[in-house]
């Protein structure tokens, strides 16, 4: 058996894989396709302090090889996950991640304050990188300084593992990764969806609600690989690497590019057995070329 | 809520209906599956290049013992076109069955099934468990052309059936709206179920109200998971924001707020 093993700040994961926030729901849904425990972790839907009701219809448009989505965070706020939620996916064997999302600073430093006294959650992923919804979200994510702040905010009431998701749809990603690694973030996981539009010919209409959404899907991965290789050389922190993974050989891709783990989103719509697949064909993969340690692979980019 | 499977399912069946329709029987691979009028499945499109995503189809018909169930299919683009080359054999990726179906009650009588185009592809099994469970349901089928008239000689098995075509080639001249069941006879009845296009669903649904009996409508949201993972198929109710897929795709007509006017019921 190879060692499947990967650390993420303090939290040791039996395997690289994880699950996207936004497409594995609160996990529950893929009971039926899925051994929930056989993944190394599962990040919830993005949470906010405030119910919200999300975006209108349509919020989603498939492309080329992915799909455009303007669900904009939709969910039943912080105290509901915690009351209803977390009690029926707690028992789980696999670390749960709470994705965090707000338009004000002080939502985010209030809703990772009710989730830090919830002891069965291991860690949160700030999403300072949200594209769907009109104030904030990625608006934190896109300016420097504006991260600093809710970085630095949230680590003071958040004392577990607390990771930073990274927007695309900046010039230089870099500069992004070294914000969090400098704010106490103890990985960084990247990328969240990149911002673009579809267009209805025949209507002239955006076929989004919003008129933009978040790009995701096999169309991003080289994008995704070349920003996780690039933070990869700027931050000593763990990455957790994502954008259009579909099966074993994307993954291993990422790890070489230099992430420590993965996360698979818009594949689990199209394979909702594909993270427990990918699972099975990682220690496929390592015994077939001789990897005693997967995390060996992590940045063996041969460049 | 059942168990819900993902399979490589064999086509037993392939049948052209005419140029843009198709049926397509499958078979449920042993899965113990328990099927509800309504439901649907979610089909991997075979060697499409831009049909990534899986396609929700309806459930038309599932045999007595849940050994197979079939789809009626439109061809309106790249995935259903790649479907539509399917052959006798072919294996096909499948989720299954998905969503909340029609509520059938026993103390109903006389229940009236209103389907518009290839909005009558779940009708069928609505109509056979309706009868099995001693209501006595009626079908209304409306479109443009005959073309669109599909398989109506296989509800008469289970219900009596009228027919509506715009251009008067089949049944009777004019819209289902224009049909005597619908016009003057609603109150004779203790319920409608229907699927088709949202002006269709949306105008039906106002008519039950005014007869003041329940309506129940089957809607077709763009979906990207089907299994209520994504939240990008939601419906506007009087509930706030609910998934299409998970608490529908059928809906009570009261229920709805927002109507998503889908005018060509691209089924
Ligand atoms: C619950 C449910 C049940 C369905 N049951 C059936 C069925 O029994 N038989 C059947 O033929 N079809 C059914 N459909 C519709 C079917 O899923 C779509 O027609 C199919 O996905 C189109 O795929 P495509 O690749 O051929 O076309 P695409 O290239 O994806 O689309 C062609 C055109 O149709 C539009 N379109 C596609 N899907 C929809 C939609 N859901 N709503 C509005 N516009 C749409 C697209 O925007 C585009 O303009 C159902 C849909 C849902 C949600
Ligand atoms: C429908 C949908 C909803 C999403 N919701 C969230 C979210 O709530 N929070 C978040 O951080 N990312 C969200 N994402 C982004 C994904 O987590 C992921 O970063 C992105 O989709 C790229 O990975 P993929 O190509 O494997 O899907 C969402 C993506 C999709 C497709
Ligand atoms: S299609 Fe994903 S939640 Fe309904």
């Amino acid at each position: 058996m190879s060692d499947l093993k990967v650390n993420i700040g303090s939290l040791e994961l039996k395997n690289p894989v994880m699950t996207a926030s936004g497409t594995f729901g609160y996990g529950l849904e893929f009971e039926d396709f899925v051994d929930l425990n056989k993944l190394g972790g599962f990040v919830v839907k993005g949470t906010t302090l405030e119910i919200r009701q999300g975006n209108k219809y349509p919020r989603m448009a498939e492309t080329p090889a992915g799909m455009l989505n303007a669900v904009g965070l939709q969910n039943k706020g912080v105290h509901a996950f915690v009351k209803d939620i977390l009690p029926k996916i707690k028992h789980y064997n696999s670390h749960i991640v709470v994705n965090v999302a707000g338009s004000k600073l002080e939502d985010y430093v209030e809703t990772a304050e009710i989730l830090n006294s919830e002891k069965d959650i291991p860690a949160i992923e700030l999403n300072v990188s949200c594209p769907n919804v009109k104030e904030g979200g990625m608006a934190f994510g896109t300016s420097c300084p504006a991260m600093v702040e809710v970085v630095k905010a949230v680590r003071n009431v958040w004392d577990r593992t607390m990771i930073v998701k990274l927007s695309p749809n900046v010039t230089n990603i870099t500069d992004f990764a070294k914000v969090a690694e400098d704010e106490g973030a103890d990985a960084i996981s990247l990328i969240n969806t990149l911002l673009g539009i579809a267009v209805d010919a025949k209507t002239r209409k955006p076929k989004l609600s919003t008129v933009t959404g978040g790009l995701s899907g096999p169309a991003v991965k080289p994008v995704a690989l070349r920003m996780v290789w690039q933070c990869y050389n700027a931050v000593k922190i763990p990455i957790i690497g994502m954008g259009g993974i579909m099966n074993t050989e994307d993954a291993i891709e990422f790890m070489i590019a230099g992430a420590t783990a993965i996360q698979v989103g818009t594949a689990n719509f199209v394979n909702p057995a594909v993270t427990g697949e990918i699972v099975d064909g990682m220690e496929a993969w390592c015994k077939e070329h001789n990897i005693a340690k997967i995390s060996d692979l992590i940045g063996s980019l041969e460049v | 809520m059942s168990r819900k499977f993902q399979k490589k399912l064999k086509v037993l069946e392939y049948v052209r209906i005419n140029e843009l329709h198709y049926l397509l029987k499958m078979d449920t691979g042993g899965a113990n599956a328990v099927f509800e009028p309504g439901q649907f499945v979610e089909v991997l499109v075979p060697g499409a290049k831009d049909a990534f995503l899986r396609r929700p189809i309806s459930l038309h018909d599932v045999a007595d013992d849940n050994s197979s169930f079939t789809m009626m299919i439109k061809i309106v683009g790249e995935g259903t076109r790649a479907l539509s080359e399917v052959r006798e054999g072919d294996e096909l990726d499948i989720v299954f069955p998905l969503g909340h179906g029609f509520s059938i009650n026993e103390n109903h009588k006389k229940v009236l099934l209103v389907g518009g185009g290839c909005g009558v592809a779940p009708l069928l099994h609505l109509s056979k468990v309706a009868k099995e469970k001693g209501l006595q349901p009626y079908v209304l089928i409306g479109g443009k052309t005959a073309n669109d008239i599909l398989e109506a000689d296989a509800y008469r098995k289970y219900a009596e059936v009228a027919i509506m075509t715009e251009n008067a080639e089949l049944g009777e001249k004019g819209m289902v709206t224009d049909h005597i069941w619908l016009k003057d006879g609603l109150k004779d009845f203790d319920f409608v179920y229907t699927c088709g296009p949202d002006p269709m669903m949306k105008a039906i649904a106002a008519l039950a109200e005014e007869a003041g009996i329940g309506c129940e409508v089957s809607l077709e949201n763009l979906m990207a998971c089907g299994i209520g993972a994504c939240l990008c198929c939601t419906v506007h109710t009087h509930e706030g924001n609910v998934r299409a897929c998970v608490e529908g795709p059928v809906f009570n007509a009261n229920q709805i707020i927002g109507w998503n006017q889908n005018e060509n019921c691209h089924v």
